[in-house]
């Protein structure tokens, strides 16, 4: 009798101090991002690891981040929260936080240290823009054009300004259909520097100025709103020049083989990354924690750039991204000549104002 | 000869008797109307019985967010919620001064700002209000993290005073009730129980006003949203500001007299808060962010203080708020006229295509033989196995000036090289891609109303001498306006609300408000100016219907015989 | 009836063939001629080809082969609308969108009349049809019989020669048909008009005609006025479908004096009119209306043939019995006599002795 008691009681004690210790895990994760190539490159990169690690892990994709906003907020409206990690870009994770939509984070408790022992948050640096924002890669705005259409005796364009030189360089230019990025360009080549830009953007008669600039070339501009179309356009030869995402141009220009090249002057830097929505059971956050300390490390960031041309957000992985790649980096020092970083306090009070104005400017 | 009016079939005789009164009853005696409408309620009733699930699954899915989002559109609480003392103070204040509102709002802005980013709602309002005023979003945010150094002026002050204002244990002690005191104490965590919810001690509400409000709404935050242990719990900042108020303030007399729990140290605290350093909020607003010391954002907050806004509605037709009631935008930023001007041209535009192109190919569908036109329809049906992406992205491989019409038409020596013709990213191009999207639901009802007109019909009208063309157009074409009309109608109100190909083949020309109103809902996440946007286009869309039963009469559309 | 020009060459079917599919004709050489102002029905089954030689006589078919003229001129390559043919059809096909004044109009609007002569064109149709009342009605508030007579007033308005009707009595009940019969028949006496009628009803082709062509298998089966289409058929089809018919089969014992002896199948003899027949040997069928034979034998011409007959059914129907025997192994043998006062009654079950003028049986193709 003493015996068996003594057993049960040893046997129920260790029951609960299992349950206490081993975190409650779930083996479901829906994770959100923006299908393609950059999918891709994060499925090889730290997914197919990570499950490779722990097999249980059923991951689900959902292609939705780029109306990840509107629909986590619908989602969060609705109280069913049924992504535990979305992919976004930087403005979208400042607004996700700002509506209360993302979960603040510790970075030094969530996340790895660089491999060189650096804190996480000294290693990520000033990319950590928002509170709630895990970034991992830097991808930057820039133009390809097509080195077949540049006109004889013309120098094949290499400054931003060759945007808005319809005499030297003639043809169709493909910009997105939004302010951002487009008025600070407009406004450098009108003879704005660098460094005020966003101060004479912030007044409406340099509003007005931007907008007037870009009137030049109104007439020859096709306006894209999907990352893909300019690659499409410039592999169509329906444009000239065509701004977009680096990446994409990477793989246009070596994948596709297509005579294009990037111009890369005044590239306009910018953020990709995680954010963990607010309001997962405890299952579900032990287990995006565990996920996120695993796919931001050092090296897993650093094997996504083996696959895609952006740049890890973590300091310590630069020297681990694969020679052959760094030079289609954005921040490959021979690229970076002349950059921008995304002003995201100015777009977030401005969009609303600036964008009521280009639209209004658009549908003259 | 002589018979010529038929007989018609006479009403059959009264089936109840009638009484003295002349009304005619049933059997039982009871009025024939009232049996009759008992038997049909009955029917009536059984009858909606059966289709219930089917009518609420409509109400659920069709009507409450129509409903929802016509709310929506006016819906205004986030400025009064996240700001209720700050909209309160704020009523009495004249924008017309010029100048900025007095000590106590800034006051009642430092407390609602407080308590707003504890709960994380002040992003969310700078949010809201960046949609009427430039720069509140960042406002917001800034003011978000200054409070917090408001408020830890007095925080340091009494903490570096007695440290006994360190403890959150020693707060609950003084401000809490006895029983409630009891309960939480004896509360453990890790057994399930909710924790006992905070009760306030009896008379601090007269004695503390200021700290007593707060304080609930702290206890409130903690047990209910952070969910942790109030006993444990240090308070806010916010906290010792409203206790300094409090001990300075017009319950100074009655505090000097209090002796419960903590007695000894208030009496200290109050001696000692007179030589305290105070924060001048106006100020230290101003300190945060110039634009609080200047009228703007007053104004902005005072505007939409109220539960409900016109402002969306308003915006969504290029008008805007001001001191003076409602007026036009700055031209410069009118931009929804347009688009709906546009919206209503295009669809009538593609509308009016569609029924060119569509009347031969439905009269081919009901006058060739069974066989050819089944194929004829696959044909037809196609576009719909297909995805509409697919679709619009062939029209841009079709369209574009490098692509195949294009190419087609120089190599036919039509067009110039150099002039190639722009027929994609502007209205052509959503007019050619539209149409052919929307084609079926014009043939469909064309081809079903036709499939009812009998040849005959025709052929009598070519045996009365009539020609060909006097035939169609005399005889048959009267006969499958209704087709048109169902047809138009749908074609309409679908192209109205379209916005994937206009976005994809629209360019800046080409779009329609359905264009704007995604991008409101998926980008800028103004949900309320593409309620209002929705709204209009609802209103529009019911006022043409009403228009077209007025001037055609919705007798004349049809689906099909 | 009689001064009417039957078989006048007004309009002339000659040699037409009709083929829908190049595989089968549906109407196999045709050749028909009709008078100026006769009243001539086509009669016969449905897919008999009665319709499709309508409809190329109207232009909405084309003669595979052959010429149709009309007036002596070849219309095959006239356009309906051209030929000045007033037709009904048979769900009346009056225009749902106009009112009944708007459709009797259009033919006359067509011609770019004047509106005055129009309306008194009109109103002069309406009145004919006693419709006068409904010219600012439409087509679905007016009953099936109005519709009809609406329908005759289009077909007629602009005052055509010739008329076709297409079964327009089809859709309506039997009392308001025959009454329509008449109608028609009266209106085309006295606006002399040319009739070309469809119908598959033999006795609306016999009340209405002056002549009836009986359509079978694509060809005209029989050309004639009513009652020698109803005494003299030519073959046993005519002889089926118009009226009510008797049939034997058997076999020419002998043909004289134009008579014929036909050897029943159970071996009895009777006297036959050889009409399809031509030699002692051949089968034939019989056809005795039920109303020529005789009980009374002492009418009969002396040394006519007899035959036994079993009663085996016997109908009070008013004005007439009807009388079902076995007759020559024929279960359904009918006679039909007159309710007369010295009228016998037969009761089942007894046997008679029956008979019939030679005349009256035609031995017809078996």
């Amino acid at each position: 009798m003493k015996f068996t008691k003594i057993l049960l009681t040893s046997t129920a004690l260790s029951a609960v101090a299992g349950v206490a210790l081993a975190q409650e895990m779930s083996n479901d994760m829906t994770i959100v991002s923006w299908g393609g190539a950059y999918q891709n490159s994060q499925l090889k990169a730290y997914v197919e690891p990570y499950q490779e690690l722990h097999p249980e892990v059923n991951v689900v994709w959902d292609e939705s981040s780029n109306e990840a906003v509107a629909k986590l907020r619908a989602m969060n409206e609705a109280g069913n929260i049924t992504w535990d990690l979305v992919d976004v870009v930087a403005s979208d994770a400042i607004r996700l936080c700002d509506e209360g939509l993302a979960m603040e984070y510790e970075p030094n408790e969530l996340l790895a240290e660089g491999a060189d022992g650096t804190s996480a948050e000294d290693d990520f640096g000033d990319l950590i823009v928002s509170d709630c924002y895990i970034p991992q890669i830097v991808y930057s705005t820039t133009f390809g054009y097509r080195t077949d259409m540049v006109p004889e005796g013309a120098a094949a364009p290499s400054e931003i300004c060759s945007v808005f030189d319809l005499e030297t360089y003639p043809g169709k230019r493909a910009l997105e259909k939004r302010p951002i990025n487009n008025m600070e360009w407009a406004l450098l080549c009108d003879g704005v520097a660098k460094d005020e830009v966003y101060d004479v953007l912030a007044t409406p008669e340099g509003q007005e100025k931007a907008l007037a600039k870009l009137d030049t070339i109104k007439d020859n501009v096709i306006w894209w709103s999907a990352g893909a179309d300019t690659p499409q356009l410039l592999a169509d030869g329906e444009v000239f020049m065509g701004s977009t995402y680096n990446g994409r141009l990477f793989s246009v220009i070596e994948e596709q083989n297509q005579p294009v090249g990037m111009m890369w002057d005044a590239q306009v830097f910018d953020l990709d990354g995680w954010i963990i929505p607010e309001g997962l059971d405890e299952a579900r956050l032990n287990r995006v924690k565990d996920f996120i300390k695993f796919a931001t490390d050092t090296q897993r960031l650093a094997d996504q750039a083996k696959y895609i041309s952006y740049g890890p957000a973590r300091l310590s992985s630069a020297p681990l991204v694969p020679e052959d790649m760094k030079q289609h980096m954005p921040t490959d020092p021979a690229n970076a000549g002349n950059t921008f970083l995304y002003n995201y306090e100015f777009w977030a009070d401005y969009r609303d104002d600036i964008d009521a104005k280009f639209q209004a400017w658009l549908a003259q | 000869m002589s018979d010529v009016t038929e007989t018609i079939p006479q009403d059959s005789p009264e089936q109840g008797r009638k009484k003295s009164d002349g009304k005619i009853r049933a059997a039982d005696g009871t009025s024939l109307k009232r049996s009759l409408n008992r038997a049909l309620r009955r029917q009536k009733l059984r009858a909606l019985i059966l289709i219930a699930p089917l009518l609420i699954f409509v109400l659920v899915t069709f009507i409450a967010p129509i409903a929802d989002m016509l709310f929506r559109s006016v819906e205004n609480q986030i400025v009064a919620q996240t700001l209720p003392r700050t909209t309160d103070a704020l009523a009495d204040w004249e924008a017309a001064s010029g100048q900025a509102p007095g000590a106590p709002v800034y006051k009642a802005l430092y407390e609602d700002i407080f308590i707003a980013q504890e709960r994380k709602l002040h992003t969310r309002l700078g949010s809201r209000l960046n949609y009427e005023l430039t720069g509140a979003s960042s406002l917001f945010r800034k003011s978000g993290r200054g409070v917090g150094d408001m408020g830890e002026v007095y925080q340091d002050q009494f903490e570096d005073f007695d440290d006994f204002w360190k403890m959150g244990e020693n707060w609950n002690a003084f401000l809490g009730s006895d029983e409630w005191l009891a309960e939480i104490q004896a509360w453990d965590k890790a057994s399930g129980d909710d924790q006992p919810a905070f009760e306030m001690r009896d008379g601090m509400e007269e004695l503390f006003p200021q700290t007593a409000a707060k304080y609930e709404i702290f206890a409130d935050f903690v047990q209910y949203e952070d969910e942790d242990n109030l006993y444990k719990e240090d308070p806010w900042a916010l906290i010792y500001s409203s206790f300094y108020d409090d001990l300075t303030g017009p319950t100074a007399t009655q505090i000097a007299a209090y002796d419960g729990p903590a007695a000894a140290q208030i009496k200290a605290a109050t001696a000692a808060a007179a030589d305290f350093e105070t924060v001048d909020y106006a100020a230290a607003f101003a300190d945060v962010d110039k634009d609080w010391a200047e009228t703007p954002i007053w104004e902005t907050i005072q505007t939409y203080s109220g539960p409900f806004t016109n402002g969306y509605f308003l915006n969504a037709v290029d008008m805007q708020k001001s001191p003076d009631g409602a007026e036009l935008r700055p031209e410069n930023q009118r931009v929804y006229g347009t688009l709906f001007l546009r919206t209503l041209f295009m669809s009538l535009m593609i509308t009016g295509s569609c029924i060119l192109l569509g009347y031969p190919v439905a009269w081919l569908l009901a006058n060739l033989p069974a066989r050819t036109a089944n194929l004829l329809m696959i044909l037809v049906l196609l576009p719909f196995w297909t995805s509409l992406l697919v679709r619009t992205s062939a029209w841009k491989v079709m369209l574009q000036q490098q692509g195949v019409i294009n190419d087609t038409l120089v190599w036919l020596g039509i067009v110039d090289n150099f002039n190639r013709l722009a027929l994609i990213n502007n209205q052509t191009g959503t007019i050619i891609a539209m149409t052919h999207i929307l084609l079926p639901f014009m043939i469909l009802p064309l081809y079903s109303v036709m499939a009812t007109i009998p040849p005959a019909f025709l052929r009598a009208a070519k045996s009365l001498g009539a020609t060909n063309w006097t035939a169609f157009w005399r005889v048959y074409f009267p006969q499958s306006v209704p087709g048109i009309g169902a047809g138009s109608i749908l074609v309409f109100i679908l192209s109205i609300g379209y916005y994937i190909t206009p976005e994809i083949v629209g360019g800046t020309t080409g779009t329609f408000i359905s264009n704007r109103i995604a991008y409101h809902i998926s980008s800028s996440l103004n949900w309320g100016l593409a309620a209002a946007l929705g709204a209009i286009l609802l209103a529009v869309v019911l006022a043409l219907y009403w228009a077209y039963d007025k001037i055609v009469g919705i007798d004349n559309v049809k689906l099909g015989g | 009836m009689s001064e009417k020009a039957t078989g006048g060459d007004f309009v002339v079917f000659d040699h037409v063939q009709k083929s829908y599919d190049g595989e089968t004709l549906v109407v196999k050489d045709l050749n028909l001629s009709i008078g100026k102002g006769e009243f001539l029905t086509m009669l016969g089954p449905s897919g008999s080809g009665k319709t499709t030689c309508l409809m190329m006589l109207a232009g909405f078919e084309t003669a595979t082969h052959g010429d149709i003229l009309l007036d002596g001129k070849p219309i095959n390559n006239i356009s309906p609308h051209k030929r000045g043919i007033g037709m009904v059809f048979q769900n009346y096909a009056l225009f749902p969108h106009m009112t009944i004044a708007e459709n009797l109009s259009f033919p006359l609007e067509v011609r770019k009349m004047g509106k005055s002569e129009r309306e008194e064109k009109v109103a002069r149709a309406l009145g004919m049809v006693q419709m006068e009342r409904f010219g600012g009605r439409r087509p679905a508030q007016l009953s099936g019989g109005q519709q009809q007579r609406v329908a005759l007033a289009r077909a007629l308005v602009f005052e055509p020669d010739l008329v076709l009707m297409d079964e327009p009595l089809g859709a309506l009940d039997k009392q308001l048909r025959e009454h329509m019969q008449f109608e028609i028949k009266h209106i085309a006496d006295n606006l002399g008009i040319t009739v070309v009628y469809v119908t598959h009803d033999q006795t609306e082709a016999l009340t209405m005609s002056d002549r009836v062509a009986v359509f079978e298998d694509g060809r005209i089966q029989q050309l004639a006025p009513p009652d020698e289409l109803y005494e003299k058929p030519c073959n046993s089809f005519v002889a089926q479908f118009i009226g009510e018919n008797n049939t034997l089969q058997g076999e020419v014992k002998e043909i004289k004096d134009g008579l014929a002896v036909v050897k029943l199948d159970d071996g009895s003899l009777i006297d036959a009119m050889p009409v399809n027949v031509d030699k002692a040997g051949e089968r034939t069928q019989l056809s005795i209306r039920p109303e020529r034979v005789e009980f009374n034998m002492e009418r009969l011409n002396p040394g006519a043939h007899t035959l036994q007959a079993e009663v085996l059914e016997f109908i009070y129907m008013g004005d007439i019995f009807r009388t079902r025997l076995r007759v020559a192994g024929n279960d359904s043998f009918i006679v039909k006599t007159r309710n007369a006062p010295d009228q016998v009654r037969l009761e089942p079950g007894q046997t008679v002795e029956i008979g019939w003028q030679a005349e009256d049986c035609r031995a017809l193709d078996a």
